[in-house]
């Protein structure tokens, strides 16, 4: 008689045990990236001694990160619909040249200088043009039916030749005063109050849209999730929001800056000087707010529905109706455009547009993508997961600065990791089979 | 032929298509009236499934025309073939792997919210009851096709053809990859459609499965229609020998393949 109700026992054991994670409804895969995160942060604060985990070395992280994040969400999509780009540096270094002359050597004449139309107009260009040698692109692969590869491979050579073109090699700067903001740094940094607004603004969504999720699924009768779980979500998800604007916060203007700051604010700088918070960069939010639109994007338009299902099978999506060729060339066309937002970011770090920007910046793209566990066999990827993965790839490359490591072997730990992530993932796919 | 004055449903007149010098498909004409089932038959290569994929938009004929309820159809899409209520199972079933049930039910005719965003919500609900009917114990919805059985692969290629109010099916092969049961059921199906008056092309290179639900047969043979027959005047032998040896008996029409 007690033979048969052991294993029942524990089936039900074990049925408890995948309905915890499964009743919060939690990516797996998200979880162990977040995990391994975790581990690298900790590691280079340990063997840092205690640098690497300051609020001054994590807000460079964070700005460092925008750049290769914003260009990461659009190529989830390209190597979802089984393609690649590997012209997005070269993309990011001629529009960040044209920009460059814009704003250093034709608006000012028509302008003036240091007008208040210059960084929009600028940034729209920039915009413009990315999205149309995207579309350039994406047309010849789609229409023509020359494999993404080879014309991305070809891009990569055309578009940093044409970086060169667009000055003869000069390098332009400064950029405009507005302009620098998008760089974060000083004039990029949004300071306390704005940094509480937006994290604020952010758990109310949080909350709203997890309501909302609730509230389609008990107007259809679907399984709900326990409504301890939601709490548990929304809790960890506002803490996380909370505790980034808390470290933003943390990190004090330089003295001399915030004494002509106190200055020019008719504020008397006090005998131990003033504690005035950075708060989140300006490129931080754009990227946040990007993966945002593009997460809306692929999970809850058609568009995305579409550019999922040309790459789970091609064929059927043809036969669907789909016009895969036109979805195709938007995909490429809207990663240029996101290539002209990362241009502005790193051209206005700089503070200065050079034909080299944005060199290497294609491989470390792909990496973020496929480290945040996009599939190169196509229909499979996240942008949450790529943000990630340029996360991790981010923290690598600081953490081994801030360690004085040689750049050389940085190369080498960044590449090994990439292969042995890929590897640990492979193995979790065939599990999960 | 027509044992009434009724229109056809779909009626395809000498149609011809050729890849690259070889001509899959020369000069075949076949029909279908509402409520019927016609079966197509042919060894593999016959050409069948391209004479279907071309009244089914995925590929353009070189010659040739189809007429929808008796009016000239232009169908270069497969978007246009669903615009004149014909939808297709296919033998590879089409299915995006990566996406649910209800995503490829609804692959390329999303339900949309007011503010243009995809309707899941009512997708699902949609998918849960056109899957109740079709198979009663299927319930993961939420999982990607790729994860479902054979069977369970199979009901989600129907429900998406069924679901947007088909007056003409095409099924091709659509037991290949299924079990008896499942057999059986996609039989029943086929009834119970005929019975709402839809017109079906029923694709097989199995005589047996076309013999027990088929009103004609149309016969290919190396690209060539080889003759069609009603059933009631045909045995079964005399169609094996229009799919072997291309010989047209007397009970049947003869086309231009028939030796």
């Amino acid at each position: 008689m007690t033979a048969p109700t052991v294993p029942a026992a524990l089936k039900s054991s074990r049925a408890s045990e995948g309905s915890l994670l499964s009743k919060l409804e939690i990516d797996v895969r998200m979880l162990g990236m977040l995990g391994a995160l975790a581990v690298i942060w900790i590691g280079f604060d340990l063997l840092s001694g205690g640098v690497f985990l300051t609020p001054r070395n994590l807000w460079n992280l964070s700005v460092q990160t925008a750049s290769i994040a914003i260009m990461s969400t659009g190529m989830v999509l390209i190597i979802v619909t089984r393609n690649i780009d590997l012209s997005v540096g070269a993309i990011l270094g001629v529009v960040g040249m044209i920009i460059g002359v814009v704003q250093v050597q034709w608006l000012p004449s028509w302008l003036g200088f240091n007008h208040w139309l210059t960084a929009p107009i600028a940034v729209l260009v920039a915009v413009t043009v990315g999205g149309l040698i995207g579309l350039f692109q994406g047309w010849m692969i789609a229409y023509l039916a020359i494999p993404s590869f080879i014309v991305t491979l070809g891009g990569l050579l055309v578009w940093r030749g044409a970086a060169w073109w667009v000055t003869a090699g000069q390098t332009i700067a400064p950029m405009d005063t507005r302009f620098k903001a998008f760089g974060g740094g000083v004039e990029g940094a949004l300071g306390a109050s704005a940094t509480w607004i937006i994290a604020a603004v952010a758990c109310g969504l949080i909350v709203i849209g997890l309501g909302l999720s609730r509230r389609r699924r008990v107007r259809f009768g679907f399984p709900l999730r326990p409504r301890w779980a939601d709490a548990v979500i929304a809790a960890f998800a506002c803490g996380a929001v909370l505790g980034a604007a808390t470290i933003a916060n943390a990190y004090p203007l330089p003295a001399g800056i915030a004494r002509r700051w106190a200055e020019e604010n008719g504020i008397p700088w006090p005998e131990g000087g003033l504690f005035i918070p950075h708060g989140v960069a300006l490129p931080v939010v754009i990227a946040m707010v990007v993966a945002l639109l593009m997460t809306f994007l692929a999970r809850r338009l058609r568009f995305g529905r579409y550019v999922f299902a040309i790459g789970g099978n091609p064929e059927a999506a043809e036969l669907s109706g789909i016009n895969t060729r036109w979805a195709l060339m938007k995909v490429f066309g809207l990663m240029g455009v996101l290539c002209g937002i990362s241009a502005c970011i790193s051209t206005a770090r700089l503070n200065a547009a050079t034909n080299s920007a944005g060199a290497l910046d294609e491989l470390y793209v792909i990496a973020a993508a496929v480290i945040g566990g996009t599939s190169l066999a196509g229909g499979v990827g996240t942008i949450a997961g790529a943000v990630v993965g340029a996360l991790v790839m981010q923290s690598l490359q600081s953490g081994m600065v801030l360690l004085g490591v040689d750049t050389p072997l940085q190369n080498i730990v960044v590449g090994a990791v990439l292969v042995v992530a890929v590897w640990l993932d492979s193995l979790y796919r065939r599990r999960i089979k | 032929m027509s044992e009434t004055g009724e229109k056809p449903l779909v009626e395809m007149r000498d149609i011809s298509i050729a890849f690259g010098g070889i001509k899959a498909v020369d000069d075949v004409s076949v029909d279908l009236r509402p409520g019927e089932v016609v079966g197509l038959l042919g060894h593999n290569g016959a050409g069948k499934s391209t004479l279907i994929k071309i009244l089914s938009g995925a590929y353009k004929p070189d010659g040739g025309e189809i007429y929808v309820n008796g009016e000239k159809a232009d169908i270069s899409t497969p978007r246009d073939a669903k615009r004149y209520g014909i939808e297709t199972i296919y033998q590879t079933l089409a299915l995006a792997d990566n996406i649910d049930a209800a995503g490829n039910i609804f692959l390329g005719r999303e339900v949309l919210t007011p503010y243009g965003t995809l309707d899941d919500a009512t997708m699902e609900a949609e998918t849960r009851k056109v899957m109740a009917r079709l198979n009663p114990h299927f319930r993961r919805f939420k999982e990607p096709v790729k994860a479902l059985s054979g069977g369970q692969r199979q009901s989600v290629a129907i429900a998406r053809a069924i679901y947007f109010n088909a007056r003409v099916l095409i099924m091709d092969e659509p037991t290949a990859a299924l079990g008896p049961q499942e057999t059986q059921q996609v039989a029943d199906l086929v009834l119970q459609l005929k019975k709402e008056g839809i017109g079906i092309f029923l694709i097989s290179h199995d005589i047996h499965d076309v013999f027990g639900l088929a009103d004609r047969v149309s016969v290919m043979k190396n690209g060539k229609l080889v003759g069609s027959a009603s059933v009631t005047d045909v045995t079964q032998d005399e169609v094996l020998g229009m799919i072997i040896l291309g010989k047209c008996p007397p009970g049947a029409t003869p086309g231009p393949g028939a030796s």
